[in-house]
């Protein structure tokens, strides 16, 4: 059984105003084929637990670990903790022009697998992929992300979680923008993955919606940088009911 | 180490530098006040002329030559130069003839005149013409090679005529050493459609100052794409007169400067003619203490020019510390009735997001850098139109890549 096991993280960023505390001593444990939703107000470090677990340079982690199987990410470069067996789909990709799609694929593929896919078994999985996301097949000689629309790039991220097959993905904020058929497009992806792979979830979201399509072993809610409570689906209900007020009631939001 | 000199211009119909000495061709300084008001001079009325001799001696302070770095290229402007003709290989296919013409043939000069001291020195040096006519309607390519000259200073006139309603490609491939000065001129007859290429693989020592002069004819498009990889000094200046209506100029480049090298790259275009159309983009990156790019993109809207449809661009990669990329855009318009005229111009380094992202896929910074470089410059590559030349350069800029990152 793959664990990911996030312990009392605490990271900074860089501002203009001078550096600032965003996560204040994160604990978290995903297990193999687990999918747990972060849910938090807007400011509350949300994205920045998606960026440090990847490496954004801009993120500086001032403490704690982040192990996947025992082995620290932290002291490991973006790519070499891609090719540890994580990933995370951004909220906001960006465009590589003169990349195509299919190019780039191939060499992510083959960076993360340490040796070249099999061409005819290859094309095949991208064709079913890409399918089952409803892309049409134009998309694999499309410069990466350029002049994708905001649900098409979403598309792409999953269809690169689907492709590159890894073991615990950070999906930042992945619903945000879509509108109903694409957000069901996009979980069927998702749950597609978790099924074909054991693949363990970090599910970053706003909103309480993609969890009627993802759903949930556990919730967390993230207040001023830490986990402020835990639970089961039935907190999300809660939380679409009630709002972060009783959290924030006794909090300055950073 | 020094941080990289980033220019970026984006100013509006800028005028044009003067030459040094406007009483050359009969501008009078004016009478009232006698101030330092210098007149604003059109691109089209910069002085011509085929004798060196009629122009000053270069100081390098004038704005042709301000940027170039001028011990190395001194003798090219100023001493005597052999003018004999070099040989060169070339494919023979049905589409084009290759031979040598006198310079008193009729073509010589009907393509444009030199703007400046070397272009002249070369002119009026050069015994013979290297003349490539294409007659052929299938767009059949024609590759001339011209890898044996030798260090010594020499001196060429090449030129490429389409036939009208002609179609077909000429690659000048450049190679070895060398230490040349030379006039290409490019006659495009009506209706023809031409690509010519100039790919400059030089060795590392090499010096080339060349000067392209391009008349397009009515309703004939010429494709026009220089390419800078390697050489020490390689400036190609080319001028593209659209005299006939309905004509239209692609023009690309693409240079990769590394450690110590000089490219340099003028594109003019001059819109003479009513509904004609012109596309100018070059893109560049840089590598390398002392790698030095320049591009200066001139475009002119003559009066007569109605329904101009202009952009140019120029983009450059700094890849890392120590180089400088000038960037000058200069838009002249004479006529209000046009399409449109747009230009851009940007200078910049890596997009770390972009790095981010790519590594975040698994892959390795160095194969990162390299996918964004090439993505970068394919843009340029994919307009060349021929397979073969176009995987050969890709895999030039891969070995220019992986050399680079090989000193870092």
């Amino acid at each position: 059984m793959s664990v990911l096991k996030i312990e009392d993280l605490q990271v900074s960023v860089e501002t203009e105003q001078g550096t600032k505390q965003i996560l204040r001593g994160v604990d978290l444990t995903v297990g193999e084929g687990e999918t747990h939703a972060i849910m938090g107000p807007n400011g509350s470090g949300k994205s920045t637990l998606a960026y440090a677990i990847a490496g954004h340079p801009k993120y500086h982690v001032e403490g704690g670990s982040v192990t996947l199987d025992g082995e620290e990410m932290l002291d490991k470069s973006v790519d070499e903790r891609a090719r540890a067996g994580l990933f995370l789909a951004m909220q906001y990709p960006v465009e590589i022009p003169g990349v195509s799609v299919s190019n780039f694929l191939r060499t992510a593929k083959t960076a993360i697998d340490g040796e070249a896919p099999a061409i005819r078994g290859w094309i095949k999985d991208l064709d079913a992929s890409m399918k089952a996301l409803r892309m049409d097949k134009s998309f694999r000689e499309r410069n990466v992300n350029e002049g994708f629309s905001g649900g098409e790039k979403k598309r792409n991220e999953i269809l690169q979680l689907e492709l590159l097959k890894p073991k615990f993905a950070v999906l930042d904020e992945t619903d945000s923008g879509l509108d109903v058929d694409a957000l069901k497009i996009v979980s069927e992806g998702v749950n597609r993955a978790k099924e074909n792979t054991g693949l363990g979830i970090l599910l970053i979201t706003h909103y309480n919606r993609i969890l009627r399509y993802v759903k949930p072993d556990f919730v967390h809610v993230f207040v001023a940088g830490k986990v402020a409570e835990q639970g089961g689906p039935e907190l999300a209900v809660r939380l679409e009911n009630e709002g972060y007020d009783r959290f924030l009631a006794d909090t300055t939001v950073g | 180490m020094a941080a990289p000199q980033i220019s970026e211009t984006d100013q509006p119909a800028a005028p044009l530098i003067d030459r040094p000495d406007p009483a050359q061709h009969g501008l009078q300084a004016h009478s009232d006040g006698g101030s330092a008001f210098v007149p604003v001079q059109t691109r089209s009325e910069r002085f011509t002329s085929t004798s060196p001799d009629d122009f000053e001696a270069v100081t390098g302070r004038e704005f042709e030559w301000k940027f170039v770095p001028l011990a190395k290229v001194a003798h090219l402007i100023s001493d005597a130069v052999d003018g004999s003709p070099t040989a060169f290989s070339y494919t023979e296919n049905g589409g084009a003839t290759v031979d040598w013409i006198d310079r008193t043939n009729a073509l010589i000069g009907s393509a444009g005149a030199p703007e400046e001291r070397a272009s002249a020195n070369a002119w009026s040096s050069a015994e013979k013409a290297l003349h490539i006519l294409v007659t052929g309607e299938d767009g059949q390519e024609t590759v001339i090679r011209r890898d044996r000259f030798d260090g010594s200073a020499r001196a060429a006139h090449v030129v490429i005529e389409a036939a009208p309603n002609s179609k077909g490609t000429v690659i000048l491939e450049h190679a070895g050493d060398a230490n040349l000065a030379e006039n290409v001129e490019i006659v495009v007859g009506d209706n023809a459609q031409l690509t010519v290429v100039t790919v400059q693989e030089w060795d590392d020592s090499a010096i080339h100052l060349s000067s392209h002069f391009a008349r397009i004819g009515r309703d004939a498009n010429l494709k026009h794409v220089i390419v800078s990889l390697g050489g020490s000094v390689v400036r190609v200046n080319p001028s593209f007169h659209l005299v006939e209506q309905g004509a239209s100029i692609d023009s690309f480049g693409l240079y990769f400067a590394d450690a110590g090298q000089y490219f340099e790259q003028r594109p003019y275009v001059d819109h003479v003619a009513a509904n004609t159309r012109s596309r100018v983009n070059y893109k560049g990156a840089l590598q390398g203490e002392g790698a030095h790019t320049v591009w200066v993109g001139d475009v002119l809207i003559g009066p007569h020019a109605d329904g101009t449809d202009s952009y140019e661009q120029n983009r450059n990669l700094v890849l890392s510390e120590g180089t400088r990329a000038d960037s000058i855009p200069n838009l002249e318009i004479e006529t209000g009735n046009i399409l449109g005229a747009g230009h851009a111009s940007s200078t910049g380094r890596f997009d770390d997001e972009q790095l981010f992202y790519l590594q975040s896929r698994g892959i390795t910074e160095e194969e990162a850098r390299r996918l964004v470089v090439r993505g970068f410059l394919a843009e340029i590559i994919q307009q060349i139109g021929s397979e073969t030349l176009e995987a050969r350069l890709s895999q030039a800029i891969e070995v220019e890549l992986l050399a680079a990152q090989a000193t870092e």
